[in-house]
Formats: C-alpha cells, structure tokens, sequence
C-alpha cells in the first residue's frame, strides 16, 4: 500500500484540445471523451531531482552560446515556479526556445524571410532554486508571419517547457509579452479564455531590470497543485 | 466593454491560478529533444532530429553516461496519426516509467523495499521523424501498485505533444498479453471495444510497436488526470 496525494484537476483557464481558429487542432484533436482515472503512483511521480543526470547542466544565457552577442534587446526573464496554492515547487526544470529578434527560428522547416543570427540559437534550461526561482537571459523575440489565415502573425513569444514534480503536472506553454496588439488576434493565445489569457503575460519590472544592461520581466508559473490530505491509496473512487 | 482585462497581467493576484497550456508548435526540435533523450538503456544519440538545425546550434547536451539498468531491453516505435490518418511529423512523444522491479525513480515513490537501479531514471522524450515515427529504447517496467491494494499492469505513462495540440495528451502503454492487463484497475476504466489502444503489440524479439491515432477510427484512448 503506498500514499498517493492526487494533483488537482484542470482550472477553467485552460484550453480546449479543439478551437477551430487555430487550424492545426482540427486533424489534431481527439474526438472521444478523455477518460477519467484516478491518480497511481504513476501519475504523481516523475523524474524530480535529477535534471542535470538526465538532460545535462542548466543552459541559463541564451545570448552567451556562441562567439559574439546576438542582434536585438537583451532581456531578463525571471520569476518563480509555485503550485496552486502558492507553495514553491524547487528544483523543476524550465526548458525554453524562442526565435531571434527578428522573429527567425533557427529551425531549418522555418522559411521565414527574416535574418537568422549566427549568434542566437534560442534554446535554453534552468532549473528553479529552493524557493522555486528561476532566471534567465535572452533577447526579446520578435513577431513572425504564419499560414493560419490571411495576414496572420504569432505575438512574441517565447515557449517555456515545465515537468514538475509529477508526471500529472507536466505543462507546455508560451509567455508573451504587455501591450503587444497582436495577443488579442492571435488564435493560439486565445484559445485560451479571458482573463485567464492574462496569465501568460509577463510584467515590467524595474527591479528585474538590470542599470545599464537589460530590461527584466517577471513571469510566475502556477502548476497544478497537490490536494490537501493526502489518501490512502487503498479503493478506487 | 463590461470589463476590461486587459491590464492585468501575470502579477495580478485576482488571476492566480494555473498556467495555461500553448502548444509547442512546429520549431521545438533544437529546443527540447536532446540527443540521448529516447534510449533509456544506452549511450546512442536517439530522440533527437539533428536534421533539422545547424550542427553549431545543437546546444543542448547529449545524454550523460549512466551504468547500464537492470530488466529486459525493449524497442518501442510507432506512428502518431492524424484524423485523416496522415503521420505527424512534427510531434513530440514523452515516456515515464518504473524500473524492472517496479519502483519509480522519483523522491514520491518512497516504497524503500523495492530497489531503484542507479541506471534508470525512466523519463524518455522523443520526436518523431517525417514519417511520423517515434522511437524508444527502455527497460521492460515492473508493476507498481495502484487503487485497491491491486498492483497494476506493466505499463508506460505516455505524453503527446505537437502542433496544433493546445495541451499534452496523456495516455498509457500496455504490453498485449502481459501479466494482470485482465485485472488492472486502469483499463478497467476504459471501455472494453477501446481497450485494445491502449496496446502495444510484439514485432520480433524485444520490439513492440504502439500507434498513437490523435483522431477518428481507431483513436487512442486519452486520459483526464
């Protein structure tokens, strides 16, 4: 017998697998009920505390991986990673990869004509720190066409990839950035119901920002939290 | 307007709450599968598509060496679909996993009388290629409990990714014919005519193949965690 503390479900701030608008979930998204099961052991362990023996060491500055700065406006991003109930969650790892100033990716299936920057790939990992923090350098990424309608354009962003401390808590998402225009036409943001849209946009903060450097965000990530009392794991409910 | 949200932001305390799921979209390759990331057992460069960037900016580390893990050494491949029965070629498929005996290698699984292998970790992380193929290298697992005091079957936590997925897919692997698949407590819950997704199926010796249909005949059962 063994103690499983299951994660709390889905909040309404998060998207549908099918919105239309967005083209690609169309073929993408299932057409059958997700089944419901209780959480195992399985769903509510992962592999916490070995980032470094699994993936390498932490990649923090995006704008030191190669022989000269890249192009465009040095950034810090930093914040905590928290659970719903505002609980730190410490030493989860946050992998991050963005396109370049100009809105590039260094991806060769991204046609885009914009500049690539032989100084800028994008990619980058952190790990949070006891109270859950997390920092790093990039440059600000810039706006970029797409095929998913007429005169489409994906808002800056820059994705972010989290495991957490379980396999149930494991989330992909995007943050962007204040009074970008583009946020409020963009189909992959909106996907997501307001205000909760509103979570995924960082803040100035001048005490992020480092004089004479670079201008720092703050970007909070709330993972689903543990349920408060832990159950025996001994009936199926 | 009755209300305007659009002032609040990320610091806002009246919004805390979870992170809203994006989707990786189609560029993540140079970003997340590391070379290494789908062979749980060896050294090769698996899991990643190197193909798909400038060798100077592959930043992210190759696999560091681990002792070899204790267990059967199996091969898992199969083909994500989509609703028009086409390959994904741009998804992104995720595995966590017990070890041969059974234990998770993780600081809540705290069951100390069944051993951890210092060679396995069991997360593994793979995207598939243009013809919609992914593949792994892993440890046959061992049962691990689960509700009702009933150990579950052999199986693998399974995340989807990709674009045009707005959220991770979750569902599970299962080994066709193995030990306590007629009493497991999860396929208990899903539907017997769909049961059979859920499963994957012996190719020749080690080798078995699981299909992910995101969509339409066949669809893989999901799960609500």
């Amino acid at each position: 017998m063994s103690l499983v503390i299951p994660y709390a479900r889905e909040d309404a701030g998060q998207p549908p697998s099918l919105y239309p608008d967005y083209r690609s979930t169309v073929l993408r998204s299932p057409r059958q009920p997700l089944v419901h099961i209780p959480p195992t052991l399985t769903e509510v362990t992962g592999p916490a505390g070995c980032w470094d023996r699994l993936m390498g060491d932490a990649l923090a500055d995006l704008t030191a991986q190669h022989r000269a700065p890249p192009q465009g406006q040095r950034i810090v991003v930093s914040g905590r990673v928290l659970d719903e109930t505002a609980r730190p969650v410490p030493d989860t790892v946050i992998e991050i990869w963005q396109a370049n100033a100009a809105g590039r990716y260094i991806h060769s299936k991204d046609d885009w004509d914009a500049p690539l920057d032989p100084n800028f790939t994008g990619a980058g990992r952190v790990v949070t720190d006891g109270e859950g923090r997390y920092r790093f350098v990039t440059v600000r990424p810039g706006a970029y066409p797409w095929g998913n309608h007429h005169n489409a354009w994906r808002p800056a962003h820059i994705h972010l990839s989290l495991l957490g401390p379980g396999f149930a808590t494991r989330l992909v998402t995007q943050l962007y950035f204040p009074d970008d225009p583009l946020i409020e036409i963009d189909p992959i943001a909106n996907a997501v119901p307001m205000p909760y849209r509103q979570r995924l946009v960082v803040r100035f903060d001048i005490d992020t920002t480092v004089p004479n450097w670079a201008l720092g965000y703050l970007f909070d990530i709330v993972l689903r939290g543990r349920q408060a009392t832990p159950m025996e794991d001994d009936h199926g409910h | 307007m009755a209300t305007d949200n659009r002032g609040l932001d990320n610091q806002s305390q009246e919004l805390f709450g979870q992170t809203p799921s994006q989707t990786v979209g189609p560029f993540f390759h140079y970003g997340l599968p590391w070379k290494g990331g789908a062979d749980l057992v060896g050294q090769s460069g698996m899991g990643a598509r190197p193909d798909l960037f400038p060798p100077e900016h592959c930043v992210l580390n190759v696999a560091p060496p681990h002792a070899r893990p204790e267990g059967e050494v199996i091969e898992i491949t199969g083909r994500v679909i989509d609703g028009e029965g086409q390959p994904v070629p741009d998804a992104m498929v995720e595995i966590w996993q017990a070890n041969a005996a059974g234990r998770y290698a993780s600081p809540d699984d705290v069951r100390s009388d069944v051993p951890l292998d210092p060679g396995f970790i069991g997360f593994g992380r793979a995207a598939t290629g243009a013809d919609g193929v992914y593949r792994f290298r892993t440890i046959r697992p061992g049962r691990v409990p689960g509700a009702g005091n009933v150990l579950q079957a052999p199986h693998i936590a399974v995340s989807v990714f990709g674009r045009g997925l707005l959220k991770r897919l979750a569902t599970r692997l299962y080994f066709a014919g193995g030990e306590g698949n007629e009493e497991d407590p999860v396929l208990a819950l899903v539907p017997a005519e769909r049961r059979a997704t859920l499963l994957a199926e012996p190719q020749a010796l080690g080798a078995w193949r699981f299909d992910i249909v995101l969509q339409g005949d066949g669809e893989t059962v999901f799960f609500d965690l």
